[in-house]
């Protein structure tokens, strides 16, 4: 399994996401993190012939993201899921649950806006 | 023409595990549909803020009753990679064997619950009773019938005597004959037929660009199975994708079938080509850096994401189910069936809501 893990920036992101998929390249996930440094990573991952690319982008805390829902509609699942868990937005999300996916609407902290293993 | 709203779930007799979808529809024909989720989210990827990295491994073994040896696996294998670890060439060819074994008996239950929802109560009936086979299987060569606990970063937890490789030879044999029998009902059934054939069609290229995987992917035509990236021993056993191409319930279906008389193949050569030796060995250290593995489920790729800064606890794990990757395709299928038609065709992905709400 040899994996390519590429940075971008949010400016890039829907162009590169474009270009992987007029390459070929099937959607597989995303997977956000919580960054020591106030902030968020998501890596975004796709795979064409049992090889993987990694799309690795650093967010600051309170900059939205654009959705990849629009050119991988399946994203919009993953991104629901991430707005719930982790309080990011993405802008321009093709169905937006509104923080409602797994969350009553009473929730006002993200489980994972906090650090792990801190107060749970 | 009015619409109504019907909601399917989250409580439903062909769903054993709680999703809703709010369906619309025109007549009673499907027009649109929205899933609701977080009905029995647990938070698991979490856990790895409270438990070490080697308690995740019982963790990530209850994200779901069904393949939990599985996902024990592909986590326990993304660890090795991480930690740079050689498991003995035995502790491989037994995670085949085991993994193996899961995957029928879940296709099993899958096929009873699929029998159960088209009202073929007598075939559920005799699914089940065949996956008892492997169940006893399990109990006797680990201590459990589904949660097997038998991975470990390292290697496997148990080995198999001569006595019991006999005896699961003898198992699997007798099991492909009562299959066979079970499986020519599958197909030959007028009812079963009426009911699959053409519909909740997934076209290939639909299945590719909504990110579908496993069964779902393969019964549209797509021949990608993540078995064929060579985890455990697969890279030195003959495998190839089962790939059916009418993208219906009935290729679904028929994938599952093949699926299953593949497994036991695979479990023939992986008992033949058992090398002999140790089955685990020990680890030292802390984990630090980041991997991704992936692994094939029988509802599909399960995708593991490891992150960990050199102390005891992981700073993240990530896991992304197949069922979440297949609810996108799901929702692109349904629009345009009638209403007597959603429960098989809901059930066509064989969802798995505790894998969905890890």
């Amino acid at each position: 399994m040899s994996d390519e893990m590429i940075p971008s920036a949010i400016e890039q992101l829907i162009p590169e996401t474009i270009r992987l998929k007029n390459e070929g390249y099937r959607f597989v996930t995303l997977t956000c993190s919580v960054l020591p440094e106030e902030g968020w990573q998501i890596i975004y991952t796709f795979d064409r012939d049992y090889e993987m690319v990694h799309l690795s982008l650093n967010i600051p805390r309170g900059q939205e993201v654009p959705s990849l829902s629009p050119v991988y509609w399946a994203a919009f699942l993953v991104e629901n899921e991430i707005q719930d868990l982790f309080g990011l937005r993405f802008q321009a999300l093709t169905i937006d649950y509104q923080r409602t996916l797994y969350l009553e609407d009473q929730t006002q902290e993200p489980p994972f806006g906090r650090q792990p293993g801190k107060g749970d | 023409m009015p619409q109504s709203i019907i909601p399917f779930g989250p409580q439903h007799p062909v769903l054993p595990e709680p999703i809703h979808l709010k369906l619309t529809f025109e007549d009673e024909v499907v027009t649109e549909v929205q899933p609701a989720l977080g009905f029995v989210h647990r938070g698991l990827e979490k856990m790895v803020g409270i438990r070490d990295f080697q308690q995740i491994q019982q963790v990530v073994e209850r994200v779901c009753g069904i393949c939990s040896m599985i996902h024990g696996m592909c986590y326990a294998q993304g660890m090795e990679k991480l930690m740079g670890v050689e498991v003995p060439p035995r502790s491989r060819f037994l995670r085949v064997v085991w993994s193996e074994l899961h995957r029928i008996q879940s296709h099993l239950l899958w096929l009873g619950l699929f029998a159960d929802s088209l009202g073929f109560e007598s075939l559920f009936m005799e699914c089940w009773k065949i996956r008892e086979k492997i169940l006893e299987v399990n109990q006797a060569t680990t201590g459990n019938r589904v949660i097997i606990s038998v991975n470990v970063i390292g290697g496997v937890r148990r080995d198999l005597s001569p006595g019991q490789i006999d005896w699961i030879l003898r198992t699997i044999q007798e099991l492909e004959q009562e299959f066979k029998a079970v499986q020519s009902v599958f197909l030959e059934d007028y009812t079963i037929r009426k009911r699959t054939i053409g519909k909740g069609i997934l076209t290939r290229e639909q299945a590719y660009s909504l990110g579908a995987v496993g069964p779902t992917l393969r019964g549209s035509g797509v021949a990608l199975d993540a078995r064929k990236l060579g985890y455990a021993a697969f890279n030195e056993l003959d495998l190839e994708p089962v790939v059916e191409s009418d993208g219906d319930c009935f290729a679904r279906l028929k994938v599952r079938l093949r699926e299953v008389l593949q497994s036991v193949d695979l479990i023939r050569q992986a008992l033949s080509r058992l090398p002999s030796g140790e089955v685990q060995v020990k680890v030292k250290g802390f984990p630090s850096g980041e991997v991704f593995f992936r692994v094939e489920q029988p509802r599909g790729e399960l995708f593991y994401y490891i992150k960990a800064g050199g102390g005891k606890h992981l700073d993240r794990l990530r896991i992304r189910t197949p069922t979440f990757a297949n609810l996108p395709a799901l929702l692109t299928i349904l629009p345009g069936m009638w209403l007597s038609d959603v429960p098989a065709v809901v059930l066509s992905i064989d969802p798995c809501i505790s894998c969905t709400e890890r």
